[in-house]
């Protein structure tokens, strides 16, 4: 190991100590926390993620962050591909306009729309649904997908399009069978990029949903205020939240700074 | 090269449905509310740019957007700086590479509440371990809930942990763009490791290093959640950032008019800076 290589290491122990002492908190008991510090568990204890898995209140709540996560997106994708596409392909009036002004959504404060969402999804009949967050985080998810996609078609040469033309494709048959499986990565990416920032997300998903669609973030923030001081369960519930984030980071591991980059590097 | 073709529209109606309901319709809800007051019932009366000239004058909207440029500007110091060191001392190949990015990118995928949570675990006096250690082993004073100081290391090491990564991961993927010959060309001519950073590895990164600063400025200037869980704004209002503050105008304390302009204001701002750190982009994408 050379020795500018400790910079890293050390960056990656800094980041991993209250990651530990997250999932080291979630394996003491309430009584061991309180009683003072211990580095490890004295007694391991399974009692915290048995009261997760086995209470529909917080078992439900990942099914609902699930549920709302995907749904967004699919959402995302399938809206985000054509125009993508289209941004990378062609220019059309107002095209620049249009793509500053998808990027500015990206930049409002989510405090700001809280109470208009709130208003606007009560008013649609949509309040206390999946659909009804995973639509809300189109607002920024959706840019965040044209502009990740559009990095990685415009890597793509035009010859590409003009060949399957050429052969008699058409369009459909041509973006579906050919086009999109060429830019797979960036498909991979820019759908990460969506689970993510819906998967992180609170503040508007806790405004728009009260019981049926409740993200467990927010059944953890309850739990944080009402219920006294149960850390170790707080604990337990934030690991499984890690969990997958962890999972989906490691097939797009070659591609996040691409993705980042909104694949412009 | 694109060709002009004004049916590309169907292509980006789509996004435009979606996003403009999600958009326009919250955004001319909010202009609504700025220019009326409420006494509740859904009475509404006309009140002109009065928010908007209360807002600007108010000592709490200087102080609170005051405490958000500190924010966001010792975010940027720290933070870039720091991610383009570590980005440098990374290894370029083998198994590390893939250790270290997953490693690095896991803080992203935590949702922002569990950060706050699990900061606030972490920092407790007695209980958590940064906690403990800086009490009990250092002997330093350290208290978030009563010290403002300490709050502020606090939220800043916090978002440190959180975002410094991204930093990392996209001058990262600068560098590793660099040609091996460019080093070897380096070498030959004798350059110090200055010099190859100045010249050589700098110019590489100045567009994704330019993307990075854009999106850390959005989202440290936009932040709510974990500043909100960790410390809840105190002690006092000295960690009450602009959206904290906005929110408990807002939801708390439930006047419309003042939080709608506050809003409009904050968004003013936001979109000022981006579009310059933009345009700039754009620019370099050019030459």
């Amino acid at each position: 190991m050379q020795k500018r290589h400790i910079v890293p290491v050390l960056y990656i122990l800094f980041l991993m100590l209250p990651i530990y002492w997250l999932v080291a908190m979630s394996f003491k008991t309430t009584g061991e926390i309180l009683s003072g510090f211990s580095l490890f568990p004295q007694t391991w204890t399974l009692d915290n993620y048995r009261t997760i898995f086995t209470d529909p209140t917080w078992y439900w709540g990942y099914i609902n962050s699930i549920l709302y996560v995907s749904i967004n997106t699919v959402i995302s994708m399938v809206v985000a591909l054509p125009a993508a596409y289209a941004f990378s392909r062609y220019n059309f009036l107002g095209d620049k306009h249009l793509f500053f002004w998808l990027l500015t959504n990206r930049m409002a404060p989510a405090a700001v729309f809280a109470l208009p969402f709130f208003q606007l999804y009560s008013a649609v009949g949509l309040f206390d649904t999946h659909i009804a967050v995973a639509l809300a985080h189109c607002l920024f998810n959706i840019p965040l997908a044209v502009w990740i996609l559009e990095g990685f078609m415009q890597s793509i040469p035009k010859e590409l399009d003009e060949t399957a033309y050429v052969d008699g494709y058409s369009f459909p048959r041509f973006f579906i069978t050919i086009f999109v499986p060429t830019i797979k990565a960036g498909v991979g990416v820019a759908a990460f990029f969506c689970f993510m920032f819906s998967w992180v997300e609170l503040l508007l998903a806790k405004t728009l949903t009260a019981v049926a669609a409740k993200p467990i973030a927010a059944t953890m923030t309850k739990t944080a205020s009402s219920a006294g001081y149960e850390l170790g369960l707080l604990a337990a519930a934030g690991t499984l939240t890690i969990i997958p984030g962890a999972i989906v980071i490691y097939f797009v591991r070659n591609y996040i700074a691409r993705g980042f980059a909104m694949g412009r590097v | 090269m694109k060709t002009h073709n004004q049916k590309a529209w169907f292509f980006v109606l789509p996004v435009l449905f979606l996003v403009a309901f999600n958009a326009l319709v919250p955004m001319m809800t909010v202009v609504n509310y700025s220019v009326q007051e409420t006494f509740g019932n859904n009475l509404f009366f006309w009140q002109g740019l009065d928010w908007f000239e209360n807002i600007l004058r108010s000592d709490r909207f200087h102080a609170a957007l005051g405490r958000q440029f500190l924010f966001t500007g010792l975010i940027l110091l720290i933070e870039v700086p720091l991610g383009i060191a570590i980005a440098l001392s990374m290894p370029r190949k083998g198994v590390w590479v893939s250790v270290c990015l997953v490693a690095m990118a896991l803080p992203m995928l935590i949702p922002w509440n569990v950060v706050g949570a699990m900061w606030n675990i972490f920092t407790l006096p007695k209980i958590g371990l940064a906690g403990y250690f800086l009490n009990d082993v250092l002997g330093v004073n350290y208290n978030m809930t009563q010290d403002p100081v300490a709050a502020w290391v606090t939220i800043i090491v916090m978002d440190a942990w959180h975002w410094t990564s991204l930093v990392v991961l996209l001058s990262y993927a600068g560098l590793v763009s660099i040609p091996e010959a460019y080093y070897q060309a380096a070498k030959t001519d004798g350059a110090s490791n200055w010099s190859i950073f100045r010249y050589i590895q700098l110019p590489k990164m100045k567009t994704v290093l330019t993307i990075a600063i854009l999106l850390r400025f959005m989202d440290s200037f936009n932040i709510y959640t974990e500043p909100f869980v960790l410390t809840g704004g105190g002690p006092g209002n000295s960690t009450t950032l602009l959206s904290i503050d906005l929110v408990k105008i807002a939801l708390g304390q439930f006047d419309l008019g003042p939080a709608a302009a506050m809003s409009l204001i904050y968004f003013a701002i936001t979109l000022l800076v981006s579009w310059l750190f933009y345009t700039l982009m754009n620019k370099d994408n050019l030459n």
